[in-house]
């Protein structure tokens, strides 16, 4: 199996067109011997179609690939793999049910001999990958039973036993907490001494800490290549976008005068019956903006669905306004006037088979205003989507296209002005800006401030530490379905908060 | 540009689905040794030829439409009724029974007053699937299919029992059907002389409110977003379980309708074998008209045609009447696959990516020579 290492891969003007759209326009980037390679860009910058081109999964329509100086062709992913270079992407590729061993056994055609499966042949050859890049995997756990940290070192040591001599990480720290991902950099940078690495990511600390080289890619074309240490955080951000980026910071700091959202030793089960929230309590002020910081899978998913009404609760108190609103339902929750922007934006946020102007007035068609007895009044449906539109920059070819066919940003651009629009005295936002582009995060971040200056109590669950602290009045941690604890927006740091995450409170 | 590409792309599928369906029916047909072009001829042809064929097509189409519309409602909002065999059944029943235990009734009182009672029936039948749905989870698909084998037992038992027409008990031959219908609770013929019935205003006019319902109520908005997408009507406050119910109920209402109308327009008696698989070919009519009422009453036509022509091919052609059923097998077949493929973008993609690159080719070829 041993075979050619890869000592430098380059692009010469890829190009890729598909019908409408150039995705890809004579695209130059080469990665050198142990070399990381950062791509930079917004969604629908081209950088999906350019990997998938290196990976053999599109073939170029114009440009070459050289490896090593020699012209390559992919036909398929198997040619991609069989030359030594390795995808992990966003999402992971792994078998819930199935453990770590089977996983990787599952994509290597050499341990599956006819009627047999060589296990103990896979586990000897993770167990020399891991002790060789020092990714410590448990090849008889099941994939179910691991943190997302740990799932992402089995999608690696999966590569790397596939023999991959070059790797391409698609947004590899996008569902890491802040530890993992300062592990995650330390390890690629261990790994690069012995392979070269394209690191694909919007997150720009993150590319200034692991780069050697950065191509910064713009609709499809590459608009900055170079070393990474020669541009600054802003000068990235400036590139990639095409503007300033100045995203909008909450510089007020109130006290609280009134309670809005009062919770208080919440407890409810998740849906694999153990306690998800275990006496959580929380209390949010008129105009101010509560973060939850937490690393996902802490009870965040139960308590907005709690708050909501989606969830049943077992034990505990939520008061909205002075009111108790736990376990009424969605409905008369709606109606109370609490807003949600629910994690699931594509699902549970719309009805993807809706069209956009029907995707409005999702929690508002037995209202006056858009129906008179049963019958639904179309033009008020319709006048509303196209004021909507305006306001909030909804961009789609026509209101009456299927919400779902839209982008993240817009679909959650849809999902804030139908929300906003209702006026809630309350609104829980939950991952509001997760995969989405900086133009969109800046334009959702405004949106939330304002509704902060309105008298909005806003509930912002985020893992994004930079989120919570330009947009935070105050900062809560939760661990283990309870608040660890609460800081003021301008004591909080980046430190601070990454250890209360992970569950450690400090000693005071 | 991409918009009328994926059009393309979708009446390709369309077309490559009519072609394996009529292909399928043409292998069987090539199996029985009959020339399928000249059976597909008589099916298609024969049964437009005069008043007759016609008529009986219309007389096909009331049913099929009924009994489609509920279809479409219960898919659209997310319950898949099967089990509009047993709701006919059943809305036959007490329709006929309505009618004969109250014999004396004046026509603008007897005929609504039956066609209600079946409405009802149908209804409530199918409501006990839909509650078993939305309180127990209990798949509807295995508990209507069951609810069928009930209805059509409890049919037979009325009617060879307490239902069974006294003259026949006399005589001894003993046929299971009721007695004949009071003629205050007949629906009355549009043509003297031809089956021909009202019924058929009746189904059209259900179309027209079944539009209504599903895209100018807010009942409908909220059926139809509780069925493309349950967790986001849940989230917006809609009550998904009313929904399936409700949902399900209409849809037995339709079939229970469907089964009134077809004992007082058309044999005007309880007989064996009266639903003639309506509750499943009500199906395929409602898939093939893209569950939409506007969709609905051509495909019923079709559908008619297909059964009327299938009764003429048999006795011009031998061919038999059966066939019918493969026909409408190969044709859900290939709805099924069409629309698999054109739900997968992946494949769109493919497809897209072969069509560039040969559009591609050709324009280099060109430009060498």
């Amino acid at each position: 199996m041993k075979q050619e290492q890869i000592r430098e891969l380059r692009t010469i003007g890829i190009t890729k067109r598909f019908p409408g759209i150039l995705a890809c326009d004579s695209i130059d980037i080469d990665v050198g011997e142990h070399e990381i390679l950062a791509i930079v860009g917004e969604n629908g910058a081209g950088k999906t179609t350019l990997m998938n081109m290196l990976m053999g999964l599109y073939q170029p329509d114009e440009g070459k690939i050289l490896i090593n100086g020699r012209e390559t062709r992919f036909r398929t992913p198997v040619d991609a793999y069989a030359a030594g270079i390795g995808m992990v992407h966003q999402h992971f590729m792994l078998v819930p049910s199935m453990t770590v061993a089977e996983n990787v056994l599952l994509g290597m055609r050499t341990y599956q001999k006819f009627l047999r499966l060589d296990m103990a042949g896979v586990k000897r050859r993770i167990e020399e990958i891991s002790s060789r890049y020092g990714l410590p995997v448990q090849p008889d756990a099941y994939i179910w039973q691991l943190s997302v940290g740990e799932q992402q070192r089995v999608e690696l040591v999966k590569t790397l036993c596939l023999g991959a001599r070059f790797l391409i990480l698609d947004e590899p720290t996008s569902a890491l907490t802040p530890q993992e991902t300062d592990e995650l950099i330390a390890l690629l940078k261990r790994m690069s001494s012995d392979m070269s690495i394209i690191f694909i990511s919007h997150k720009l600390a993150e590319v200034t800490a692991l780069s050697d080289r950065v191509a910064i890619l713009r609709q499809g074309r590459v608009v900055y290549r170079g070393s990474t240490s020669e541009k600054s955080i802003a000068q990235l951000a400036a590139l990639m976008t095409g503007h300033e980026v100045n995203l909008p910071r909450n510089e007020g700091l109130d006290s609280c005068e009134e309670p809005v959202l009062a919770i208080d030793e919440l407890r409810v089960r998740s849906d694999r019956g153990f306690w998800a929230l275990d006496g959580f309590s929380l209390t949010t002020c008129k105009g101010e903006i509560v973060g939850l910081a937490g690393v996902a899978g802490n009870g965040q998913r139960e308590l907005a669905d709690a708050l909501s009404g989606l969830r049943h609760v077992d034990a505990g108190s939520i008061r909205f306004l002075g009111r108790e609103i736990a376990n009424l339902s969605p409905r008369q929750i709606i109606e109370a006037g609490l807003g949600y922007v629910p994690e699931d934006r594509t699902t549970e946020g719309i009805v993807p088979a809706f069209s956009v102007q029907d995707n409005l007035v999702l929690k508002d068609v037995r209202a006056a205003r858009f129906s008179r007895g049963p019958f639904l009044k179309l033009d008020a449906i319709k006048r509303n989507a196209e004021d909507l539109r305006e306001r909030y920059d909804i961009r789609c070819a026509s209101l009456a296209v299927p919400a779902g066919s839209l982008s993240g940003g817009n679909i959650q651009k849809v999902i804030l002005a139908r929300e906003i629009a209702r006026k809630p005295a309350a609104l829980v936002a939950v991952y509001p800006t997760r995969g989405l582009d900086l133009g969109a995060v800046e334009f959702i971040h405004a949106r939330l401030l304002e509704l902060k200056s309105q008298g909005t109590s806003v509930l912002l669950i985020s893992e994004e530490l930079d989120e919570l602290l330009d947009l935070s009045d105050r900062i809560a941690v939760i661990y283990k379905g309870r608040i660890l604890d609460i800081l003021p927006a301008h004591q909080a740091t980046r430190q601070k908060l990454g250890l209360l995450m992970a569950g450690i409170r400090e000693v005071a | 540009m991409k918009s009328w590409f994926r059009v393309l792309y979708v009446l390709l599928i369309a077309l490559g689905a009519a072609v394996a369906a009529i292909g399928m029916g043409a292998i069987v047909l090539a199996i029985l040794g009959k020339d399928p072009l000249a059976v597909y001829t008589v099916i298609l042809t024969e049964p437009l030829r005069d008043m007759f064929g016609l008529t009986e097509i219309a007389v096909r189409m009331t049913p099929l439409i009924l009994v489609a519309l509920g279809i479409a409602i219960s898919f659209r909002s997310g319950i898949l009724n099967i089990g509009a065999e047993g709701q006919i059944q059943m809305g036959v029943i007490a329709a006929a029974a309505t009618a004969i235990f109250l014999p004396g009734l004046p026509k603008g009182l007897a005929m609504p007053l039956s066609l209600l009672a079946g409405t009802v029936a149908g209804a409530l039948w199918a409501g006990i699937a839909g509650w078993l749905r939305a309180r127990l989870k209990v798949s509807e698909l295995l508990s209507t299919v069951m609810l069928n084998y009930i209805a059509a037992q409890l049919y037979g038992f009325l009617l060879r029992g307490p239902m069974i027409d006294p003259a026949e008990l006399q005589v001894g031959s003993g046929t299971p059907q009721s007695v004949r219908l009071p003629r205050g609770a007949w629906i009355d013929r549009i043509i003297p002389g031809t089956r021909l019935h009202y019924g058929l205003v009746i189904a059209l006019v259900a179309a027209v409110l079944v539009y209504i319902l599903l895209w100018r109520t807010r009942w409908g908005y909220e059926m139809r977003a509780a069925g493309a997408e349950p967790k986001a009507a849940r989230y917006g406050g809609i009550a998904v379980e009313s929904c399936l119910i409700g949902a399900m109920v209409l849809a037995g209402a339709f079939a229970g309708l469907a089964g009134a109308v077809e004992v007082t327009g058309v044999h005007r008696r309880a007989i064996e074998g009266i639903s003639s698989g309506y509750g499943f070919s009500g199906i395929v009519v409602a898939l093939f008209g893209g569950l939409h009422p506007a969709g609905i009453v051509p495909s019923a036509f079709f559908f008619g045609l297909l059964l009327i022509g299938a009764d003429m091919t048999q006795r011009i052609m031998t061919v038999p009447a059966n066939m019918v059923l493969v026909l409408q097998g190969a044709v859900i077949l290939s709805i099924i696959s069409a629309k698999v493929l054109i739900a997968d973008k992946y494949l769109f993609e493919r497809f897209a990516r072969s069509l560039s690159r040969r559009v591609a080719k050709r324009e280099t070829g060109e430009h060498a020579t």
